[in-house]
This record gives C-alpha cells, structure tokens and sequence, in this order.
C-alpha cells in the first residue's frame, strides 16, 4: 500500500513535469511576443523591454523553464503581469466552477449510464436494447460544444427553460444549480452513452462467468445478482475509463465555458492564451494536469476497494 | 417402494443453432429415490449437462423443452414460476459445480456469499453467521471464523470446494447435485471430497444426483448408475449390475476404457472408436450402432426401449431384447 503512493506520487511528479514543460515549449512557438501583443500597437520599445523583464522572458528558455519548475516547488505560479494578482489566486478561484461542472456531468452521466447499461445487458438483442444502442452510439458521438450550441439555442433561447450565460450569483445555490444544467449536459451526453455501452459490454461477460450461474442456483433475487453481485466486477473498467477521462472532461469543459460564457478554468486558459498571459496558462495547465493524476489515483483507490484481488497486489 | 425426490419423465431438450435444431437429450426418464446417490456416467456431449441445467432451470436461452416433465418432491419444475423456483434453488434444492475456481464470487469474502443465501430466513445475521461457521467446520475448513472474511483467491481449489459443498448443505437440501465436483481437484483432495460428500449425505439424509465420467468415483459412492449415451439412457441398474454384469455394448466398451480395469501393460490405451452421431440429423434406429461392432439389421430400422435385463437392471439394445 506504502510502495503504491509511493510509486503513484513520483509517477504524478513525472506526468506532471513533462506536461509543463511541453506546454512551456509549445507557448513559446506561438508567433508574436507576448509583451508587444500585452501592450498594443502604440507601446514604446521601453515599456516592452519592462514586461519583458518582469516576465522573464529576457532570460534564456532553459533558464525561464527551470525558474518556473522551480518556483511551483515552492508553490508559487508567478504572478499575472496584467492583474498583478497572483497566479494561485486566480487558477484556484476558477478552479471550483470547472470542478463543479465536470463533477456534475460525470456524476449524472453515471446515474443515468450506470443503470442503462445494465438494462441492456440484461435485456440483450431486445428492441430496448437495439434502441438504448443507437441512441448511446448517436450521444457518443455528438461533439460536446456541437451539445453546447444547440442545448443553448433550443433550451435557452428558444423554450427560455434555464439560462443561457453565467455561472449564477454567488451564494444562490438554486441560481448556481440552473446555469449548471446545460453546460453539464453539453459534456454529460457523450457520457451516457459512453458509459451505458461499457457496462453493456463487461455486464454481459460477467453475467456469463460461473459464479453468477452458481449465484442463481441459490435463488438469489435477480436484483441482488445483477446490482450487487455482477455490477461490483462489472463496473471495474467504467471505473479506469472515468478515471483516465478526467483529461477528455476538462477539454470538454474548455469548450462549453467558453459558449455558455461561464466563468472556469477553460475559460481562463483560452483567455490567457488570446492575451499570451503566459503564467496563468501554465499555471492552469499544471492545475489540470494535477487533476487527471489525482483522478487516476482515485480510480485506482475504488477499483482496490471493490476488488480484493487488486487489493491484494497494491 | 421407496419416494422418489426427483422423477424425470419422458424429458427432451433441443438447442436451437445455426445448422439447424440439436436434439441434446431425448426421451430420458430418471428416479432419484430418497436417501440414494445415484450416477450418471457418459463421455463429454452426451447430455449430462444439459440434464443438470435443464434440472436447476437454468438452460441457455437457444433451448426448449418441446417435452417432458422433472418432478421434484411431487411438484413439476418445468411449470414452476421463476419466483417458486428461486425459493426451491438453494434450499431444497442444491448444487456443486464442477470448477471450484470460479464459481465463488471472486470479489465478495466467503462470510458474504454464506450469508447472502439465507436471505430468506428470518433469524439475527449473528445467527446466520454462526450458521455458516457451524457449516464450514462440517465440511472441515480448519479455523472457520476468521476464513469468512477470507476471499475465494486466497484458499486453495480444494479448500473452495469444501465451501461451495457447505453452501450447497447449508438450507439442508432433500436433493443435491454434484456436477463433477472433483474433476478440477487432483486425485489425493477427490478422495477427501468424495468421503466428505458420503458422510454428509449419511449425516444429512439427501439424496445426490452424482454426474462424472469417472468410472471409479461413480463405483466408490454411488447406489445406482445410469449410462448416458449420446442425449439417452441406455443402461442403469445397480452400481453392483453395472459394473459387475453390464449389458449394453457402450457400458462394455466404457468399462474396458477405464485405466483402472486394466491389467496388464500395453502401449495403446482402450478407445471406442468412432465419434457421437450428430445430434442434429439424428437418423432412425440405435444410437449407439455405428460404432457397436455386434449392431444388427434391427438397429438401422427401429430404436431399442429400455427392458428389464435383470432385477433393478434396465438396458435398450436389440441384442438383449432377442
């Protein structure tokens, strides 16, 4: 168990560097410099040579990169040259719109793709199961801001049931919870579907394994075998997927902040990257890429809790 | 006459496949009588399984009963509802799978399982529990309390076995199935197994319905034998008559097959040759009479009934009949 978190923190601390680090290579291969762009057309070669200096980018790459990698060390993402705020601020007080919005899709996503699939499994090769099937297949592969555009056309504007922009005002939990429906149901569709054919598919292996034919031959209700004694193994790999899709959600959530003009941490990387605000980029960047390793650690946590067999080996 | 808890009458099995319907068992009547161990022996595909599964109604869903009835201490199973047929599996009703490895819930600990199949009864889960550690010390499983939170990987093959023996006896079922349940296990735990299955039984008072093609195991535990051929009975009697004066060609054939009857050192091993007819385009007459080396001119034309050969000794072949 040791040796896991162990093993888990120093992969994290490598999965962590390198994507800083490519972002910071990439960042830099964006033409046009940041302190012209900052400043404007009108801007005096001194007041550049300023920005400049105070972003550091006068210094050579390797030198800005090992500063930066430096200074997280140290928990300090630098400071927003625009704002003068400081970069943690501003990423950690984005961070729980996205969080909010990427946990409800998913959470919905699994209420409503968990069950779903074990109705088709159990339900194999009938019309319900065809259709859920088409359906599912249609979800998946709708694009999540395609949802979002359309999701804000028809139920915004046009029927007016929730609202279109915004997250809502502070402290209304009710006006917080309404902007959050269609913007999670931008990201939470493809999930669903994703979802439902994924426990479709383990739920059909596992309902065909020995001990559920023994589970049955003790009169176990149907119930307890499908939900308590198939699900437990059957819901394993949906488990890993949501954990590795932590990556696939925030993108998505980059796209719908940015329709339904919400406030986040999507929002807040293609803000910085139109303005070259290069230490909120990365200071997003690293944020979200602390997410997916946290989320990954986490899936593998349940997946140990249901499973002793890989309980066993952690 | 003694009771019979299970009586099988006149029941057929067909699959439907892609070549068209496969016949796996036909015609097979079969009594159990109270208290006894009775056998059915045969090579793989010829309708032990489907006769088990058929039993416990759990047959694929490509198959049907076009025929037949299974009654179990005078109720027909087949025309039972799903809900009465749960509360029968499991309690008075039980079966032993054949691969101990796997038919324990891998990722739910032994205590659980045990305790989950007395849902029906209404007594404290401490009593339940006491219940299962009473069981799993019958069965011989050294320091019970502490081996149910144990879960299945963690014990032997051997040792899971003596579990699922004591969740199958656990209710106290009038009638147990054993579906090879020795076949995985290597032959020094197949002995323990078989002797703890007979003392059980004795304990207990059930009947088993015992299915190997271990010759050996089917002589050293059971009452009565039936001879399963190709999806019919074509022999059963006696565990003594069998074994001792059998009659149908294919027992002969099956007992000279059986390693242990063979005396002295030769470089083949006996084989019957030839293969199970095709079930789906089944043709007319003796199932065993391609490859019978005494079939005669009857045995393409009309199919053998099952006669009295001997007292307690029922064989279907023309050659005994004339």
């Amino acid at each position: 168990m040791l040796l896991y978190f162990i093993k888990r923190i120093f992969l994290g601390i490598l999965i962590i560097s390198v994507a800083v680090t490519l972002m910071f290579c990439m960042i830099h291969l964006v033409p046009g410099d940041p302190a012209r762009i900052m400043l404007g057309p009108r801007a005096t070669p001194e007041m550049i040579a300023d920005i400049s200096m105070r972003m550091g980018l006068d210094q050579p790459l390797v030198i800005q990169l090992m500063k930066f990698l430096g200074n997280i060390l140290k928990g300090d993402l630098g400071i927003d040259v625009i704002s003068s705020r400081p970069v943690t601020a501003i990423v950690f007080g984005q961070l729980p719109y996205t969080l909010w919005l990427i946990f409800t899709a998913i959470f919905g996503a699994m209420l409503i793709g968990i069950p779903l699939g074990c109705y088709s499994a159990l339900h194999r090769n009938t019309l319900a199961d065809r259709v859920t099937g088409v359906i599912s297949v249609a979800c998946i592969t709708a694009p999540s801001f395609v949802v979002a555009l359309y999701s804000l056309l028809i139920f915004a504007v046009t029927l007016k049931w929730f609202p279109a922009i915004g997250a809502g005002v502070k402290g209304d939990f009710f006006d917080q919870a309404t902007h959050l429906v269609l913007p999670a149901f931008a990201i939470g569709i493809s999930w669903v579907g994703y979802l439902s054919r994924l426990v479709r598919a383990s739920m059909l292996e596992v309902l065909g394994e020995n001990h559920i034919r023994t589970a049955r031959a003790y009169g176990l209700t149907e119930f307890t075998i499908v939900y308590r004694y198939a699900l437990k193994i059957a819901i394993l790999p949906t488990v890993t997927v949501i954990g590795v899709g932590m990556g696939f959600l925030i993108s998505a959530a980059v796209f719908t902040e940015v329709v339904f003009a919400r406030p986040g941490l999507g929002k807040l990387i293609i803000d910085s990257i139109t303005t070259r605000n290069y230490p909120v980029v990365m200071g997003s960047v690293l944020i979200s890429t602390g997410l997916f390793v946290i989320s990954t650690t986490i899936s593998d946590l349940v997946n140990a809790s249901l499973d002793p067999r890989i309980r066993a080996n952690l | 006459m003694s009771e019979n808890v299970l009586r099988i009458r006149d029941l057929s099995v067909n699959y439907q496949t892609d070549r068209g319907v496969l016949k796996a068992i036909r015609h097979v009547n079969l009594d159990i009588p109270k208290g006894s161990i009775v056998g059915v022996v045969g090579e793989s595909g010829c309708g032990k399984s489907t006769l088990i599964t058929s039993i416990i109604r759990q047959l694929d869903d490509n198959a049907d009963i076009p025929n037949g009835s299974i009654e179990f201490e005078k109720q027909d199973l087949l025309k039972l509802s799903l809900d009465k047929m749960r509360n029968i599996s499991g309690t008075k009703l039980s079966i032993v799978f054949q691969d101990p490895m796997s038919t324990l819930n891998p990722v739910l600990s032994i205590g659980r399982q045990m305790i989950d199949i007395q849902y029906r009864d209404k007594i404290s889960k401490k009593r339940k529990k006491q219940r299962s550690i009473d069981m799993l010390t019958k069965v011989g499983i050294p320091d019970p309390r502490n081996q149910l939170n144990q879960y299945p990987y963690e014990l032997s093959g051997g040792m899971q076995q003596r579990v699922s023996i004591a969740m199958a006896l656990q209710a106290g079922p009038s009638l147990l199935i054993a579906d090879e349940p020795t076949t995985a296990l290597d032959t020094t735990l197949e002995v323990q197994i078989l002797k703890l299955l007979k003392d059980l039984q004795e304990e207990m008072g059930c009947s088993i319905l015992f299915v190997s093609h271990h010759l050996g195991v089917i002589a050293e535990l059971c009452d009565h034998v039936v001879v399963m051929y190709a999806g019919e009975i074509v022999e059963h009697g006696s565990t003594y008559e069998i074994f001792n004066n059998p009659a149908h060609p294919y027992t002969v054939k099956l007992l000279e097959c059986d390693p242990a009857s063979i005396s002295k050192k030769q470089r083949l091993l006996p084989t019957i040759p030839g293969e199970i007819p095709d079930l789906i385009n089944l043709s007319g007459g003796c199932i065993f009479k391609n490859r019978c080396d005494q079939s005669i001119d009857r045995c393409d034309k009309h199919t053998p009934l099952l006669n009295e050969f001997n007292k307690n000794h029922f064989v279907s072949c023309h050659l005994i009949e004339s």
